[in-house]
């Protein structure tokens, strides 16, 4: 490897590195979520939000708008009447945007997966989810960790080139 | 006032009303035709008094059977409930409607409405409640069949690689 280009730098307070990693960092540092609330997971994502777990130290804080937000955390079931709104909602966010599945009910329809009429069976199948959290509901901890392994997935996107 | 003598001062205001009295249950079936003079009665009349109603309730009986809606009154006045079913047929469904005289009843109604599809005659807005506007059929009939799909959504669990 040619490290000519870092050595000429070193002693200047400069760091080298790719486009990609700035834009990365600049992204995942700040992966907004939009503040909307579904079921009983609402409440643990509102916990999480909350000092004592405190998602502002990851640079995650909640954006009551849309246009403003750059993650959908789906908390909760979602209804068929839901769906088509959440769908609408999904569609306004800016690019580049991440979605993610939290509890039972977002993932496969949970409880309600054999008699729920009005139950979309998993929230993958209206909108494109990155990151799957497991539980009913989820605690904190949990939506905490998957927010961590976003904004890993975040840090690994390659923005300036076309996906591997 | 206890449940016999509340029956015994509707039979004697209203000698056709009764249909049939279930005194273990505590609740009386009413004809679909009386109902708004036996409604108006019950909350009117000083001592019965019912001012209160505190849960309207819908009811299928089977793919064969009637459908029903169920009333719970309450009189603050006296602390005496009463029960009250009124049933009609599954293909021509109508119960006349009580918001007029317990305001309690619009939305209760809507939502039988939503999920049994009983006509409330008489409603000021009877529009679903609960699902949206454009769905088809009452989900909590029992004859009701899960659609395929809603707006391209599929609804049935996709269940393969399970069985």
């Amino acid at each position: 490897m040619d490290f000519s280009l870092v050595n000429r730098y070193d002693q200047d307070n400069v760091v080298v590195g790719k486009l990609d990693q700035l834009i990365n960092w600049a992204r995942s540092g700040s992966p907004w979520f939009f503040q909307f609330g579904l079921a009983c997971c609402a409440i643990e994502m509102i916990a999480a939000a909350q000092p004592r777990y405190d998602l502002e130290r990851f640079g995650i804080m909640p954006r009551a708008t849309p246009r403003m937000a750059d993650v959908m955390i789906v908390s909760g079931t979602v209804t068929l009447k839901m769906a088509t709104r959440l769908k609408r909602l999904y569609e306004q966010m800016a690019n580049p945007k991440y979605v993610v599945s939290m509890g039972s009910c977002a993932n496969s329809g949970g409880p309600y997966w054999q008699h729920g009429y009005h139950v979309v069976k998993g929230v993958d199948l209206v909108v494109p989810v990155d990151v799957y959290i497991p539980g009913c509901p989820p605690r904190p901890e949990a939506l905490l960790e998957g927010l961590l392994h976003l904004k890993k997935k975040i840090r690994e996107e390659t923005p300036l080139r076309k996906a591997a | 006032m206890e449940f016999p003598e509340i029956v015994k001062q509707i039979e004697a205001a209203f000698p056709e009303a009764a249909v049939s009295v279930d005194d273990t249950a505590g609740c009386i079936l009413i004809a679909s035709e009386n109902w708004l003079a036996v409604a108006e009665y019950l909350k009117t009349d000083p001592g019965t008094a019912f001012d209160a109603l505190m849960c309207l309730t819908g009811y299928d009986r089977g793919p064969e059977g009637v459908l029903g809606a169920a009333y719970n009154l309450y009189s603050m006045e006296h602390a005496h409930k009463l029960e009250v079913r009124i049933e009609t047929p599954r293909d021509d469904s109508t119960i006349p409607s009580v918001a007029h005289i317990w305001r309690t009843a619009d939305w209760h109604e809507r939502e039988v409405y939503d999920m049994f599809g009983i006509t409330f005659d008489g409603h000021p807005d009877l529009r679903r409640m609960l699902l949206p506007d454009d769905w088809e059929g009452h989900p909590l009939r029992k004859d009701y069949q899960i659609p395929d799909f809603f707006h391209g959504i599929p609804v049935p669990k996709d269940k393969r690689g399970w069985e």
